[in-house]
């Protein structure tokens, strides 16, 4: 068996004192939300990252699994887990069905239909209302485990928390294999990996069906999480948000992930108080660190800290 | 300079210890409202009307000798966010009080909330839901889309027009109405002989009127919608020579819908608040003075024209205001239960009498029928 990454030890450290350190459940909340958006980001860089392939149109996918955790035990009486269930093999079907002919394309066209995708789901959510609410949104009736009713936001971290030391662990082990390395050299060079036997299509496909898997997944937590969903989870915006995320985290970097989740849902938090200047200094904080680290936040800090050495 | 400095610092220190020192710890209310974002030109008259009320109330003296203290986050029109500044309200801020939601998404988001730790929560949402069924904790003050389209087919069927035809707009706003309009029509003895939509950013309607004029027996035109739409259907209703009366809804009733429509709204109908019609009431009205009073008091501070929306934030924080006078204190729960006492209060929106199956306490005469005449509005029900 091989050593554990210290990181992954670091990481595991920090959130076990963290329960210690918050002050109230508003505190776990915005850690609670850091977890969900590290889990997707993390699932989104193996794409962005790693494949070198672009998705405008994740919120999508963390949409389905948000609305089959509504709608299915909503007005079909089925037990929570089984819609999450659902709701993950729908967004990974419906990945795996519209992968193939999208991933013929590249650069700025696969961007195009990335975000058409993302913007049909969010249509859809929005005009049925009869199932949806429509954009007024619908109540998300709690989750269930076991039979134990998860409540209040200090449990939900006690699943956010392990969930996420899981997702780390996990990404850095696909990294590791031959599956990762032959997502790394089709980012490298296609023609060049198909020299050597990657099959290019079924790995981008293979590698985007995971990550739609995993923002359905933590759709439907989120959903479960809030009590209540609106179309704007699988808004174009919140799309947006994760790519940034991965970006100023720092692409191809696991770490890089949840430092720039953890980053970008922390920031509107605290630039709160600054009455609508935030997003201005939201716009110049994003700039800056592109400007400056442009490789990302992660890996930039990582090189210089080995150039010091 | 150093020392000029330090003595200003001093100076302003020491005020601020003396103001502590003398001022009494403050009633706080918490804020969440979509300043930004789509729903923006509904939260930003909403935060104006509250700092503006908030620091005269202070100026002359506070709520039992407190002062109020506003603690505000801005939404950014996003439901989720509701969510997470309600908890930072509630649990970090520690606020007594809650008002807003600007939509219904950001207050159903964070109803649970409120009541988990059972705080007086007054929306400004227009939607049916937050009321109904009614929530222990939850009361708002807007008028719902179901009261706009009851009170449009009352005046339709004192016309003696039940054969009418519904266009609406696919907008959030719309399709509500579309919803409360079929459900009301049913109740009211109304027949919806054509029900059609269109979308929110569409630039011609006249195959939608083109078909209705072609439906047999329609009677009158109620048209659901917000923004430029109607006022397009205005426009084409005027081209294809339309001669039903049509109606609009609530969500249209501003200047700029006139402005928009160019000479082609002339002689349509809509119910609105009060507030957009303060100076044309009868004196006998007794909401011309409140509504008056608030029109000045917004337009001298904000120097831009008063929407029906900032009215709906004016009257939850009198509203609240009032019961905290009445319990005499900002217990929660007696705050609630004095909220839910509301008797006979006169706001910008219409006169509240709340009851413990009525969390809004509006009735149908909240909205006046209003109709456009030389291009200005013409109070005629």
């Amino acid at each position: 068996m091989r050593r554990p990454h210290p990181g992954l030890l670091v990481l595991g450290a920090i959130l076990l004192v963290l329960p210690l350190l918050l002050p109230n459940a508003f505190y776990f909340d915005i850690v609670n939300r850091m977890a969900i958006n590290a889990i997707v980001v993390l699932g989104l860089n193996l794409l962005i990252g790693f494949a070198g392939q672009i998705s405008l149109g994740h919120a999508g996918f963390f949409g389905i699994g948000a609305y089959a955790s509504a709608i299915l035990p909503t007005h079909y009486g089925w037990p929570p887990v089984a819609a999450m269930g659902a709701g993950a093999a729908g967004a990974a079907l419906l990945a795996s069905v519209i992968a193939p002919p999208i991933f013929r394309l590249s650069g700025h066209y696969l961007a195009m239909a990335t975000l058409g995708l993302g913007v049909v789901i969010s249509i859809v959510l929005k005009n049925e209302t009869a199932f949806t609410g429509g954009p007024d949104g619908m109540p998300v009736p709690p989750l269930s485990l076991f039979g134990l009713e998860i409540f209040g936001e200090r449990q939900w971290y006690g699943l956010f928390a392990p969930v996420l030391l899981f997702s780390v662990w996990a990404c850095q082990n696909l990294i590791d294999s031959p599956f990762g390395r032959a997502l790394r050299a089709l980012h490298g060079s296609e023609v060049a990996s198909q020299v050597v036997g990657v099959d290019v299509a079924r790995y981008k496909v293979a590698v985007f069906v995971l990550s739609a898997f995993i923002a359905s997944i933590m759709g439907s937590l989120t959903a479960h999480y809030v009590g209540f969903v609106t179309p704007n989870v699988a808004d174009f915006l919140h799309s947006i948000e994760l790519v940034t995320m991965v970006v100023v985290g720092g692409m191809a970097s696991v770490y890089g992930s949840v430092v720039g989740a953890v980053l970008l849902t922390a920031l509107p938090q605290a630039l709160a108080t600054f009455e609508g200047w935030e997003t201005v200094v939201f716009g110049a904080v994003l700039m800056l660190s592109m400007i400056f680290m442009p490789k990302g936040l992660v890996p930039t800090l990582a090189a210089r800290l080995g150039k010091g050495r | 300079m150093n020392a000029f400095l330090k003595a200003c610092l001093t100076a302003v220190f020491g005020f601020a210890l003396a103001m502590q020192a003398n001022a009494a710890e403050p009633i706080k209310i918490g804020s969440v409202l979509s300043v930004t974002g789509p729903a923006a030109f509904l939260g930003d008259p909403e935060l104006k009307t509250l700092r503006l009320y908030i620091e005269k109330i202070n100026k002359e003296g506070g709520v039992l000798g407190r002062p109020l203290e506003l603690v505000h986050y801005d939404d950014g029109s996003d439901a989720n966010n509701a969510n997470s500044f309600g908890k930072r309200l509630i649990e970090s801020d520690k606020v007594d009080f809650l008002i807003g939601g600007t939509t219904t998404g950001a207050t159903m988001s964070m109803a649970p909330l409120a009541d988990r730790a059972g705080i007086p929560f007054i929306s400004l949402a227009g939607g049916v839901v937050i009321v109904e069924p009614v929530k222990k904790w939850l009361f708002k003050t807007p008028h719902t889309d179901r009261m706009a389209a009851e009170r449009v087919f009352q005046h339709m069927k004192k016309q003696g027009l039940t054969n009418i035809a519904l266009l609406s707009e696919t907008s959030g706003f719309g399709q509500s109405g579309k919803k409360e309009s079929e459900a009301a029509a049913a109740k009211m003895g109304i027949t919806l002989v054509a029900n059609e939509t269109y979308g929110p950013k569409d630039t011609d309607m006249s195959p939608q009127l083109t078909k209705i004029r072609g439906t047999a027996g329609v009677q009158a035109l109620f048209v659901f919608g917000l923004g430029q739409g109607p006022a397009i259907v205005n426009k084409n209703a005027k081209m294809l020579g339309l001669k039903m009366p049509i109606y609009h809804a609530h969500g249209v009733a501003s200047e700029e819908f006139i402005k928009l429509s160019e000479g082609a709204a002339e002689g349509v109908r809509l119910p609105a608040a009060a507030l957009l019609v303060a100076a044309k009431l009868p004196d006998s009205d007794p909401q011309k003075p409140v509504a008056l009073g608030y029109a000045k008091a917004y337009s001298e501070r904000y120097k831009e024209d008063i929407s029906t929306f900032g009215g709906h934030a004016y009257d939850a924080l009198m509203i609240l205001v009032g019961a905290i006078k009445r319990a005499n204190g900002v217990d929660k729960a007696k705050v609630r239960d004095e909220i839910e006492q509301t008797k006979g209060f006169i706001g910008a929106d219409g006169t509240f009498t709340m009851s413990p199956t009525d969390h809004l306490g509006l009735d149908l005469s909240a909205f006046r029928m209003l109709e456009v005449k030389n291009n200005d509005w013409a109070l005629i029900d």
